[in-house]
């Protein structure tokens, strides 16, 4: 009960004060920064990983490389990986903590991509060919469709290891939510760490909420077989 | 000190085994416990809880929902969340972790079970199997190398994950990339890092290994496919 | 018409799965190739719109090598049917239909107005077209999948075992589907099966196929059934090939007793009612009992079939029929012994 009081107590104290709203380290503006650093890195990693996955899929080739690494990347500890760059290249630019988001976004996209396009049924591509689309119209017009619950869950699964790294990189410096939490633990504020906790997951929450939504809007409901029955 | 920074083996040898709570040894063990319960537990509660939503179908939804959410958490403020629960104890890092693994691995046991072919399960039945003895050796056996591809995720992203718990003070080898960062010396990242990727690989080789002991007719079929 | 040249495909590791293949599927007929897997006949079909290249010899489509075309834009003339239907599950049954318009660059309401049309055509409800295909049965998918060749109305079909992941039942209604379509539309057909008995009922030529892409015969079945080149093709037409042929014997010079339905007529006499069709056989010994009996028109159904309808009968006689099922005769044991031993000579 005791416990229970001083979280909300914590919460009020962090959300009700006034200085939290505004200036370089107020809510809006570091919340604005984690958005911008996790859409920066996840956009990079798409960028990279999409049409890699989708080349590597299309034509076979590589694709063990690519279940191989990805299971490696799991193993890297991105702590590790924060504090290695950024001992590298120092703390003038995000730059250092940038590179390992990306690192760390690309396998799930690329192997979710590769994994979906490889699967897609090759009776449904030799019925592609055989009607005489040219081969990009048959990644592009049957492939994709099909593989894109899977290249979607990639893209979820990397936003949600970015939006957690992100966090963790505040240990580094970065700006962002995880400010909050890192500062807080440090300085023994435990309502701003109990309140930038709260607003993290609350953000991983609505991320993951948008990418349930895009499921929705772009997967075919032929393919989801989610069909309104008439 | 001496004059310079050592060299990085001679950083191992040195603080390798010092005696203190932050030798590398005592580092390494600290996270296998919290790596290694965290995959138990997860396991233990997943298997249970994956035949229950294959028993009775309608709790798989709302449990695989749950499960999702669950995986959408980022550790770090939920270390922090528990803290005020579990203080600043391995308690703290180990419950994150199981709940994680159960996120992966409850969808790998009901996949598991939902990939024994219907004409097993019947033939079973049809030769007076009772339900448990079909479960235990007819169903979970085909099962296996689903769950234990769950497994391994598991076990590699468990392994890598606890360091993060560093944050809080509890994060086994990943002490070493904090200590690294407040006075800036590289060895102990690079022997952090390959540490626990060697510990992770260590684990995934395990568990590929007794996949091929558990279910040695995966491999035969695979042989003579080719 | 579709001409293979010396055709011959070999792959890397010397795998030959067609040896030096010469045949052609005239224009406006379905030409059958058949034969036990590895004999090449999907091979040999899928060299036609170079889905596979052929390694020698020359594949002519109305004179024009393939070769010489680029494969897509050959393809879009040609229709092509795959054992799954191969339907695209992210698409409405009407857009699958118009793939091949919409990449031809036709005007979309054409191309929709066009796929409405197939969809009755091959006997599918209009009110399917919003559906997606995994809410379809297989035989109506696999109707999908011919509509969907037919769109740009391409004067050439290939099909690839296209009816043979369906029950017996859909099959048989799918072939006769076929049979009706074709007779409408006149396409030049390639149908590759395993199944002989397919192959006879929708073949106007069947090319028997032997393992290791070597053709061993090709026919019309009658042909077929009555002079196997070899024991191969006798084999691959199974025990019951004599039955069988007598699906190619007419029933047009059968001898027919037309003095069965009075009292003098022996054991039986066919009772017949006022507009002249049949109503039953009546014994001697049980006068007021109607037994059953069985049917086919003269000239237009086989010898099978005159065959069955006595077999369906106690009194062993069949009843001959005109087209408005009116009673012309009746072929009994002996009239019926006659023409099978004159098929058995010829």
């Amino acid at each position: 009960m005791n416990l229970l009081f001083s979280f909300f107590d914590w919460l009020a104290g962090f959300f009700g004060n006034g200085e939290n709203w505004s200036g370089p380290s107020g809510i809006p503006m570091r919340l604005l920064e984690h958005l911008e650093f996790s859409a920066l890195a996840l956009a990079l990693a798409v960028l990279i990983a999409i049409p890699l996955g989708l080349l590597i899929g299309h034509t076979g080739r590589g694709g063990v490389i690519v279940v191989i690494s990805a299971n490696l990347a799991r193993a890297l500890p991105t702590l590790g990986l924060l504090v290695m760059f950024v001992l590298l290249m120092g703390t003038a630019s995000s730059l250092p903590v940038i590179i390992p988001l990306v690192l760390l976004a690309v396998p799930p996209i690329l192997v979710n991509t590769f994994e979906g396009i490889k699967g897609v049924d090759p009776d449904l591509r030799d019925a592609a060919f055989g009607m005489g689309l040219r081969g990009p119209q048959v990644l592009g017009r049957v492939s994709v469709p099909v593989a894109l619950p899977l290249i979607l869950l990639g893209c979820r699964l990397a936003a949600i290891q970015v939006v957690a790294t992100t966090t963790v990189a505040a240990y580094t410096g970065l700006g962002g939510l995880g400010r909050f939490v890192i500062d807080g633990f440090a300085t023994k504020d435990y309502s701003s760490v109990v309140g930038g906790s709260v607003l993290i997951v609350l953000f991983a929450l609505v991320v993951q909420a948008l990418f349930a939504l895009a499921q929705r809007v772009t997967v075919s409901p032929g393919v989801s077989r989610r069909v309104k029955v008439r | 000190m001496g004059d310079g920074p050592p060299s990085i083996w001679e950083w191992i040898a040195r603080n390798w085994d010092t005696g203190r709570v932050g030798s590398i040894k005592n580092l390494l063990l600290d996270h296998l416990t919290m790596s290694l319960v965290p995959i138990v537990l997860a396991l233990v509660v997943a298997l249970p809880l994956g035949l229950a939503c294959v028993r009775w179908r309608w709790l798989y939804q709302p449990t695989s929902g749950l499960m999702n959410v669950v995986y959408a958490l980022p550790s770090l403020p939920v270390f922090m969340l528990l803290i005020s629960v579990t203080g600043l104890s391995q308690t703290t890092v180990i419950i994150p972790l199981t709940f994680y693994g159960m996120a992966v691995l409850i969808p790998a046991v009901v996949d598991g079970l939902a990939s024994v072919p219907d004409h097993v399960r019947q033939s079973a039945v049809a030769m007076g199997f009772t339900p448990l003895r079909r479960l235990i050796s007819v169903e979970l056996p085909i099962a296996v190398p689903v769950v234990l591809a769950g497994l391994r995720v598991v076990a590699v992203s468990s392994i890598s994950l606890v360091s993060v718990g560093a944050l809080i003070g509890q994060g086994g080898l990943g002490g070493l990339f904090t200590r690294a960062y407040q006075n800036p010396f590289m060895p102990p990242v690079i022997v952090g890092i390959v540490l626990i990727v060697a510990l992770a690989l260590v684990a995934d080789g395990l568990l590929v290994l007794a996949q091929r002991l558990l279910t040695p007719w995966v491999r035969a079929r695979k042989g003579a496919g080719s | 018409m579709i001409t293979f040249d010396a055709v011959t495909k070999r792959y890397p590791d010397g795998t030959v799965a067609v040896d030096r293949l010469d045949l052609e599927a005239p224009t406006g007929e379905i030409t059958v190739l058949v034969g036990p897997s590895g004999c090449g006949k999907t091979t040999s079909l899928r060299m036609i719109n170079r889905m596979i290249d052929a390694t020698e010899g020359r594949i002519l489509l109305d004179g024009a090598p393939v070769q010489d075309i680029d494969p897509p834009t050959l393809r879009r003339g040609i229709g092509y049917v795959i054992q799954q239907a191969g339907l695209f599950p992210h698409r409405k049954i009407v857009d699958n239909i118009a793939t091949v318009p919409h990449l031809l660059g036709w005007d979309k309401k054409k191309a929709r107005a066009r796929a409405m049309e197939l969809l009755e055509r091959v006997g599918l409800d209009p009110g399917l077209a919003g559906r997606y295909p995994f809410q379809l049965s297989g035989g109506q998918q696999q109707r999908v999948g011919v509509a969907r060749a037919l769109a740009a109305d391409p004067p050439v079909l290939l099909m690839d075992e296209p009816f043979s992941a369906v029950d017996p039942i859909v099959r048989t209604s799918l072939q006769d589907e076929l049979l009706r379509l074709q007779a409408e539309l006149n396409k030049t057909i390639v149908f590759v099966t395993h199944d002989i008995d397919e192959a006879i009922k929708l073949g106007d030529r069947v090319a028997v196929l032997r393992v290791g892409g070597k053709l061993a015969q090709v026919a019309d079945p009658k042909t077929l059934l009555s002079d196997p080149a070899d024991d191969f093709v006798r084999e691959f037409l199974g025990r019951d090939r004599g039955i069988r042929r007598l699906q190619f014997i007419s029933t047009e010079g059968l001898r027919l007793r037309t003095d069965m339905t009075g009292d003098a007529a022996g054991p039986w006499r066919l009772v017949v009612d006022a507009d002249g069709r049949p109503t039953g056989w009546v014994s001697r010994e049980r006068p007021d009992e109607l037994e059953p009996y069985g049917t086919f028109v003269r000239g237009r159904d086989p010898m099978r079939s005159a065959l069955d309808a006595a077999l369906l009968s106690p009194s062993g006689c069949a009843v001959a029929v005109d087209e408005d099922g009116k009673v012309v005769g009746v072929a009994t044991r002996e009239t019926l012994d006659e023409a099978l031993a004159e098929a058995a000579d010829g």
